[in-house]
């Protein structure tokens, strides 16, 4: 499974913050609980969680499909801020 | 100057000649649409006789060597978007955005008023190279809507169905996803993408969403060749470009400028007033450029750069002497917040707490909302399913930087700018 990558579409995504307790090794919450995923190819050994992690969300917003992130890593988090 | 309200509905911003080469705004008779027999008889004739000569794939040719650009904001390659459409075959559909959504700008609005042959003509070559179906196209206002309706009826050769609509009256309305989705009979609200609208878009079909000043320029693209078109601005953003300008100038009002000139030039030909603060460029998700950095600048990608700003769709406003930048932007901020589409948690909840950040940063220079400002700016940047919350974040930094000035003095308690607002912020249409 070579790059698979983690999305969420924001128009369907409400922050019921299940993702982020079963994946936060690719999925931090936002100040206003909203999921920030890693930009990167999820890494192998996470591949299965990740999948479960996208059956598990409510609101069916997480996605696992080939396309790269189109979240930039505009900027280098700093120490406090979350990883983007 | 204080421009407290927007232009009234249905009032057309000023064309104005500087003294640059005029392209689009060429021509007598600004006051009114241009018609046919003018149109023709200046530019050599009917746009037909070009589109017939030439093979789809040879005009597409053309446009590439053209370097044409997309003036909606984005800038990107308009050849290249033709060809992302194109290669799913005939049968498409082309959107001709002039929903120009943007308080600000006046330019498509303008172009489709007085120079509706010209949009039309771009319109023809679009759908002469993708084979297109069926065409739509928004205009902003119900003059621009009557002015292409009559101009349509003088064009025979316009032979697939173009429905003309007035556009959508919220702010990220004129987002391509969510004029699609308007245009199917349903909110204008931006959709997740992929799919992206070139591959599918109006009714799961290829659709081209290309602005109204872009195939105005496409038009003569191909009537004059790409050589012509490459005789004004620079190498790599070749062409002129329409300009809304307002704010702190004696002649605010729609130029067009050869993508390069410098910005002192084109503030100077609209005779900005002395001590003015600081120039807005890119509209309400631009970036604020102190009056001492104009001064090397050029109204162009490239050179704004590295300013951190771009030309966007070409909206300029100039911040008079006393008004303070800090409050200006934090009212435009709260203004954007309020225009999102509620669809996206990172927008929805995010942009009101950075307007309320950046407005504690207006009143207090507090550097802790300026913490957060950055901290929420980095959060919410990219996560939306439209650029909405990009744009506004962007306009955020670039206020938390351009004002170090502004922001000692409001650390003292003190401030330059009045409480009325300066910026235009329409207070009707969005509402109703």
């Amino acid at each position: 499974m070579s790059g698979r990558y983690l999305h969420a579409d924001p128009t369907l995504c409400v922050g019921h913050r299940l993702c982020a307790e079963m994946l936060p090794e690719l999925i931090t919450l936002d100040d206003f609980g909203y999921p920030i995923i890693s930009p990167d190819p999820v890494p192998r050994h996470l591949g299965r969680l990740a999948r479960r992690t996208v059956g598990a969300c409510p609101a069916l917003a997480l996605i696992l499909d080939g396309n790269p992130s189109r979240r930039v890593r505009r900027h280098q988090p700093r120490p406090g801020a979350s990883p983007g | 100057m204080s421009l407290v309200a927007t232009a009234a509905p249905g009032e057309l911003r000023v064309p104005r000649s500087g003294p640059w080469n005029q392209r689009l705004l060429a021509g007598p008779k600004l006051g009114g649409p241009e018609p046919l027999a003018d149109h023709a008889s200046r530019l050599g004739g009917g746009i037909t006789g070009w589109t017939e000569r030439a093979g789809a794939h040879q005009l597409l040719e053309r446009v590439r060597r053209s370097g044409l650009g997309g003036r909606g904001g984005g800038g990107f390659p308009t050849a290249d978007k033709l060809a992302a459409v194109r290669r799913h075959g005939p049968g498409s559909v082309v959107v001709v955005n002039g929903s120009e959504t943007e308080p600000a700008a006046g330019k498509d609005d303008l172009l489709l008023r007085i120079r509706p042959h010209l949009v039309l003509d771009g319109l023809l070559v679009a759908t002469r190279i993708l084979g297109a179906r069926r065409a739509f196209l928004v205009a902003h206002s119900a003059q621009a809507v009557a002015a292409v309706e009559a101009a349509l009826r003088e064009r025979p050769d316009v032979s697939i169905p173009v429905e003309v609509v007035r556009g959508p009256a919220n702010f990220v309305g004129g987002e391509e996803s969510a004029l699609i989705r308007w245009l199917e009979g349903g909110q204008a609200l931006p959709r997740y993408q992929p799919p992206r609208v070139v591959d599918r878009g109006w009714r799961g079909l290829p659709t081209l969403v290309q602005n109204v000043e872009t195939l105005a320029h496409l038009g003569l693209v191909v009537r004059l060749g790409p050589e012509w078109f490459r005789g004004a601005g620079v190498a790599d953003e070749p062409g002129t470009m329409l300009v809304t300008l307002s704010g702190a100038v004696e002649a605010p009002g729609v130029y067009e400028v050869p993508i390069g000139t410098p910005l002192p030039e084109v503030l100077y030909v609209a005779r900005a007033e002395p001590g003015a603060v600081a120039l807005l460029v890119g509209g309400y998700f631009g970036s604020w450029l102190r009056a001492s950095e104009v001064q090397g600048l050029a109204l162009s990608r490239s050179s704004l750069r590295p300013a951190g700003a771009t030309p966007g769709a070409g909206v300029l406003h100039l911040l008079p002497q006393g008004t303070c930048g800090l409050r200006e932007s934090g009212r435009i901020l709260a203004w954007l917040a309020a225009q999102g589409a509620r669809q996206c948690g990172p927008c929805a909840f995010g942009l009101p707490a950075m307007a309320s950040a950046l407005n504690e940063v207006a009143d207090t220079g507090s550097e802790a909302a300026l913490g957060q400002l950055e901290r929420w700016g980095d959060q919410i940047e990219g996560r939306g399913a439209c650029r909405h919350p990009d744009g506004a974040v962007n306009l955020a930094r670039s206020a938390a930087s351009a004002f170090p000035d502004e922001l000692r003095r409001h650390r003292s308690g003190a401030c330059s700018g009045p409480r009325q607002s300066a910026l235009p912020l329409p207070l009707g249409r969005d509402q109703g």
